[in-house]
């Protein structure tokens, strides 16, 4: 972690800032202190303590003795050489890593679709569709992956009866869960159902931005529709959909309770755990805590890294 | 979401030439009935969930679904109520949800105080330190939450959960009202000092009722997370007598899918946890849209 490089660079911008700008109040210093405690020492004990202990946890060997009230030992890298060497989580990785980049990008391929189609429609019609989105995006995540696991029932589901219906005999009885494309296939459409409203009305949010005189003064110009689309207004939301395609990555990278709750189905295990389904299994089955704290804390440096820019854009608003 | 900026651009397409105007008709009306039909497609699984709930389970297990309530029972609800642990996994849900509200709103609050209403050393630090936290995962986490809760002998504890969850609610909803309070000013603040309030009865009186929406989002967001939250819940809370609604819904799920899934009564279940939800998450979605991507729109 980073820590101290942050806190000199804090503490330095902090000190610019009072230069410059006259602070408002003249109480004692210590408020600003007594307020931020209670919330400081909750996210330590919620979130600080816990990476710190993945990180002396990852650290050390962390065996059957030790869950016996041995004295760890100190084993450097070792853990990490003993994870990162394995095909296993290199399996998982890449297949997080693939199942996580093409559900963002079709995620927001299809929102930005919604959106352009909310602009383009009648305001009854835009009126349904927003609140079909947001009804979707209400949803309890639990509750729509098991909404998902009954329309795709292999005996009763909708999905193969409709499939049945239209000509895919084949299909009748199929068993989604048990073949892991399959499987994939359904927690795609699981996640890419719940996540689309998000960016759609994100984007949407965006696109009533652009200005009505821009898209005037272009049409009036000669533009087609498709030049508008393309020279005006997505270069226009580009900010926003380059934060929102980030954050689904950032989101999809996390997929554990959907895997998990899809696997309850009999789906094979093995060929469809997502890196935390591999870190559960790890650390609460396996009980290789030493070996689940060494993927974990990949998972957050991984996350760490990729939400920099967001972290950026949204600190640039705190200072604006 | 402006609407009148809508209504400016459906007028304008009427004003160009009237060459195009018989094919950006049709254009319209197809683009109308692709909405439609996405609209269907996407409302379809909670219709889905809502319709099953109402159907008696003898319906259900037929291969030929019906797609209209003819067929409509309340005894799927009934059984969940009766039949099962539900009541006390809503009981034990509602109070782990209600703890954290109450955490996050006192917490939050004064933290969002400190950073909107004070300059001081250390200020940007929390700030980029509360931004990254809110984006780490529960999944990195949880390993050493187990652990560290079974340590303390926490696990199946309704406050030991709540402090998780308010760990993980707290970064954001101090975001959200970090706005909010600087969306007051303090000359407001003054004003009322000059004209006798003290600085308590000051905040008490003026800047405390105009953070009221704010109060309100904040809340909402925290019971939202609480209540749906599945990762840290499997992990925190492993006896069946301290289950929530989420984790509850899985074990009912997977307790019958040998003897064969009673889905009307899972769907019941499953539409009594969203019902609050989408109630309560309509009043919260455009925060929630302007919250995370406010940075992105003003660029």
């Amino acid at each position: 972690m980073t820590i101290p490089a942050t806190t000199a660079t804090g503490a330095s911008t902090g000190s610019a800032r009072r230069a410059t700008t006259a602070p408002r109040h003249r109480r004692t210093p210590v408020t600003p202190y007594l307020l931020l405690l209670p919330a400081v020492l909750v996210l330590l004990a919620g979130m600080g303590y816990p990476v710190y202990w993945q990180v002396v946890t990852s650290l050390q060997k962390f065996g059957l003795a030790q869950q016996f009230g041995q004295p760890p030992e100190w084993a450097g890298l070792k853990n990490y050489a003993r994870i990162f060497s394995s095909d296993d989580l290199w399996a998982v990785v890449a297949r997080s890593v693939v199942f996580c980049l093409v559900n963002a990008f079709v995620t927001v391929a299809l929102g930005l679709a919604f959106a352009l189609l909310m602009r383009a429609v009648h305001t009854v019609t835009r009126l349904v569709l927003q609140v079909t989105m947001l009804l979707a995006w209400a949803m309890p995540m639990v509750a729509a992956v098991i909404v998902f696991r009954w329309l795709f029932d292999n005996r009763t589901g909708v999905v193969n009866y409709l499939l049945t219906r239209v000509g895919f005999d084949q299909m009748a009885g199929f068993s989604w869960f048990s073949r892991p494309l399959t499987f994939f296939v359904v927690a795609s459409a699981v996640i890419i159902w719940m996540s689309v409203p998000f960016v759609a009305l994100s984007a949407y949010a965006g696109l009533t931005a652009v200005s009505d005189d821009v898209l005037e003064a272009a049409r009036i110009d000669g533009a087609r529709p498709g030049q508008v689309l393309r020279h005006i207004l997505i270069p226009l939301i580009r900010p926003v959909l380059s934060i929102v395609l980030l954050l689904q990555i950032i989101w999809d990278l996390r997929v554990f309770a959907q895997i998990r709750l899809l696997q309850d189905n009999g789906a094979p295990v093995g060929e469809t755990n997502l890196l935390g389904n591999f870190i559960y299994e790890l650390g609460i089955g396996r009980q290789d805590f030493a070996g689940a704290a060494a993927v974990s804390i990949f998972v957050l440096v991984l996350t760490v890294l990729l939400s920099w820019p967001y972290v950026r854009s949204l600190l640039k608003e705190d200072q604006a | 979401m402006s609407r009148s900026t809508f209504s400016v651009r459906s007028v304008a397409p009427a004003a160009v030439a009237s060459g195009a105007r018989r094919r950006r008709r049709a254009g319209r009306v197809l683009m109308n009935a692709l909405g439609i039909v996405a609209a269907l497609v996407w409302f379809f699984p909670v219709y889905w969930m809502i319709l099953s709930a109402f159907t008696p389970n003898a319906w259900l297990r037929t291969t030929t679904p019906t797609f209209l309530p003819v067929h409509t029972t309340a005894s799927n609800f009934v059984g969940v109520l009766h039949g099962t642990s539900f009541p006390r996994s809503l009981r034990m849900s509602l109070l782990i949800t209600l703890t954290t509200v109450v955490l996050v709103l006192v917490f939050a609050f004064l933290a969002a105080l400190a950073v909107s209403r004070f300059r001081f050393r250390g200020r940007t630090s929390f700030v980029l330190a509360v931004l990254f936290v809110q984006m780490l995962p529960a999944e990195g986490l949880f390993i050493a939450q187990y652990r560290m809760m079974s340590t303390l002998g926490q696990l199946n504890s309704i406050l030991g959960i709540s402090v998780l969850y308010t760990a993980a609610v707290i970064p954001f909803t101090v975001w959200m009202l970090r706005g909010f309070v600087a969306g007051v000013p303090a000359e407001l603040e003054e004003a009322g000092m000059v004209d006798g309030l003290s600085r308590v009865g000051a905040f008490l009186r003026i800047t405390l009722p105009l953070l009221a929406p704010g109060l309100v989002a904040s809340g909402v967001y925290a019971f939202l997370q609480a209540w749906n939250e599945f990762t840290i819940a499997l992990v925190i809370l492993p006896a069946e007598s301290s289950y929530t609604l989420p984790i509850w819904l899985r074990s009912f799920l997977a307790a019958s899918i040998n003897r064969g899934v009673d889905w009307g009564q899972v769907m019941a279940a499953s539409t009594l946890l969203a019902v609050p939800v989408i109630i309560f998450f309509l009043f919260v979605q455009g925060r929630m849209t302007s919250g995370l991507v406010s940075g992105a729109v003003k660029g």
